[in-house]
């Protein structure tokens, strides 16, 4: 349990955790060298200061366009997806009041899949279609999930259900589409699935970049002390002044559109939302949603898999989302067995 | 009871659970400035009765008036500066510590850039001492006892620092001095000038702490009024179908119950 600290002016009190935001700064901080490094890395290797001076304005006509024409838009979506897995991951589990109530478990991922198929199977599409896809696909889940789960079911174990559900049905379409495909559709459908940053440019994450910049702070800012409150129930919370439905549905809708979003750039990466907000949690040691830290994380852990596919397997590099999926997977594997020690799972 | 010296009134209320209806055609008032003591037997309503005037649960029928305006038009932040509510049971976060949950009651008075303020920290220093887990106060709640969790709840609805304070049994899970503790706390609440309404299980506690107390069985209200009224034989009977005697306290005065002696029948009080 970490301790908060209060920063006073006559005008204005704040109240923070110094430990959750030395943690939030630190994974920014490793977020963006590992980002550095990323784009420093490739067949045109260049130094951290040269990247640095590049992005600042200041480099060679050619490095400047390898920099920022290439590599940061990649790196830049790479730090946003992964910021808005974790914070949408953190937004679903805290409202879920369980660990594993990420968009992975809730359907929303599987939807979005279902979407990029669709645009890419049934209607031939780009790779515009694809996002639009896979934006439509998690949209659409979201709302049905939310239908099927009802007003009260909003919150813990009926929404999971619900969800597991849902993913069962959407693997089973994604199946059917996959195998009605033609083979070179089918080989684009699998690396769109698995989640993949190559070739992202800002066309890819742009839509990404501004839900982030706009739902990032509605939720930490405009619902962050919300959040807290919802933690101790229905009832206390609606007690303390909690507009509790309109809270929590802008809070779910807003997750839902930052997993859409972030599966419209890079496909439905895996494992991110589920995984970040753990580690936040345990590297703050705080109670609570931990919303920032659990971004932060996100966009370390994702610029780390995106370095540790492109870098640890040899020349042919792998879609970023084997990474995640890899580790993630083994995270909730290790964490599972864990839980079943403590007795809480 | 006369309307007009009640802040808190519900008329004609129909309150329900999906299908299951609590209850209906069910007026209530909770005078003002009273210690209302809400008594009846398990599963009879009380807790839907308290949630309801609450504004956690929607009356599927009638209308909850708090001075004056529907209660269904208030701001929520602005309710709950005003009415609070100890629920039955409630959640802790995990890993949170006891000051840190006591400091949530503060959130109606909080906003986005007054979110610690010194009077919060000391309305919040003041109810710790008040129900007695000032000690407590780095202790996560997970590790409490029941009782001590207990207080510590209550804690949180004294730092939300309301006119007007429903409890739900907030003597549950307490020792007998611990329980006439939060009761003299009650009193001494109400002594300064708020409205308190509680529920209660013992009849004794009630008629000893109560200006007012209101018995419902079965989704209604059967008696309500002074506690030397409405605690009766004759009314226990009806309500708990208990067979019992009711004396006058030696300590106080107020009615005691004595339940009958299995197999006996009561002496008609
Ligand atoms: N959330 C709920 N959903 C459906 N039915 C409920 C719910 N809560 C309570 N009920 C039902 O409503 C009725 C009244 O319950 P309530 O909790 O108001 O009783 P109570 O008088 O507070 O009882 P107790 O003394 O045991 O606390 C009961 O039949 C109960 O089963
Ligand atoms: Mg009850």
């Amino acid at each position: 349990m970490s301790r908060s600290s209060v920063l006073r002016t006559p005008l204005l009190s704040l109240r923070f955790q110094p430990r959750a935001v030395a943690v939030s700064a630190l994974c920014a901080l490793v977020a963006a060298g590992l980002a550095v490094a990323l784009i420093g890395s490739g067949d045109f290797p260049m130094s951290p200061a040269d990247v640095i001076r590049t992005l600042a304005g200041q480099g060679t006509p050619a490095d400047s366009l390898i920099v920022n024409e290439i590599r940061l838009p990649r790196a830049a979506t790479a730090l946003a997806v992964g910021a808005a897995l974790g914070l949408a991951g953190a937004v679903f589990q805290s409202l879920t009041r369980n660990e594993l109530g990420s968009p992975d478990v809730l359907g929303f991922t599987s939807g979005a899949s279902t979407g990029v198929l669709t645009a890419i199977v049934l209607f031939g599409g780009g790779t515009a279609a694809a996002s639009a896809g896979a934006v439509a696909g998690g949209v659409a889940t979201g709302a049905l999930i939310f239908l099927v789960a009802g007003r009260d079911g909003l919150h813990g174990q009926r929404l999971i259900l619900v969800g597991v559900g849902f993913t069962a049905i959407l693997t089973g379409v994604n199946g059917y589409l996959l195998t009605k495909a033609e083979i070179v559709d089918a080989a684009r459908a699998v690396l769109w699935l698995t989640g993949s940053l190559d070739g992202r440019d800002f066309g890819d994450s742009g839509p990404l970049l501004i839900a982030l910049a706009v739902l990032g702070p509605l939720i930490m800012i405009g619902c962050g002390r919300a959040v807290r409150m919802l933690e101790m129930g229905d009832d206390a919370a609606h007690g303390l002044g909690v507009p509790i439905e309109r809270v929590r549905t802008l809070l779910l809708a807003a997750a839902v559109l930052l997993t859409a979003f972030a599966a419209a750039a890079a496909g439905p990466v895996a494992f991110v939302a589920l995984t970040a907000p753990q580690v936040a949690r345990r590297l703050t040691r705080a109670h609570g949603p931990n919303l920032l830290p659990a971004a932060c994380t996100g966009a370390a852990l994702l610029v780390a898999a995106d370095w540790i596919a492109q870098h640890a397997f040899g020349d042919r590099g792998l879609p970023v989302g084997v990474v995640t999926g890899l580790v993630g997977g083994g995270y909730l594997v290790w964490l599972l067995v864990t839980q079943r020690k403590t007795g809480r799972i | 009871m006369a309307a007009s010296d009640a802040r808190l009134t519900g008329a004609g209320l129909t309150l329900a659970y999906d299908r299951r209806t609590v209850a209906s055609g069910l007026d209530v008032a909770i005078p003002d400035g009273s210690f209302t003591v809400i008594v009846g037997p398990n599963a009879c309503g009380k807790s839907t009765l308290l949630r309801a005037l609450a504004r956690i649960l929607k009356p599927a029928a009638g209308t909850i008036v708090l001075d004056g305006e529907p209660i269904a038009g208030w701001p929520a932040k602005r309710l709950a500066r005003t009415l609070g509510l100890l629920p039955q049971s409630s959640i802790a976060p995990e890993g949170i510590t006891v000051a840190d949950l006591v400091a949530r009651g503060r959130y109606p008075h909080q906003g986005l850039l007054r979110q610690w303020s010194r009077e919060d920290e000391r309305v919040v220093r003041e109810s710790m001492a008040a129900t007695g887990v000032a000690d407590l106060a780095d202790r996560t709640v997970d590790e409490l006892s029941g009782g001590q969790r207990q207080r510590v709840w209550i804690a949180m609805a004294l730092a939300q620092e309301t006119p007007i304070l429903l409890l739900d049994e907030p003597t549950t899970y307490l020792d007998i001095a611990h329980q006439m503790e939060v009761l003299d706390l009650c009193a001494r609440l109400h002594e300064e000038g708020r409205t308190i309404v509680a529920v209660l299980h013992d009849l004794n506690h009630a008629a000893r702490y109560a200006t007012h107390m209101i018995a419902m069985r079965r989704g209604s209200v059967v008696a309500e009024g002074a506690p030397g009224d409405v605690v009766t034989a004759g009314l226990v009977e009806r309500v708990f179908g208990l067979p019992c005697t009711v004396i006058p306290c030696p300590e106080t005065g107020s009615p005691l119950v004595v339940p009958s002696a299995r197999g006996r029948t009561a002496v008609p009080g």
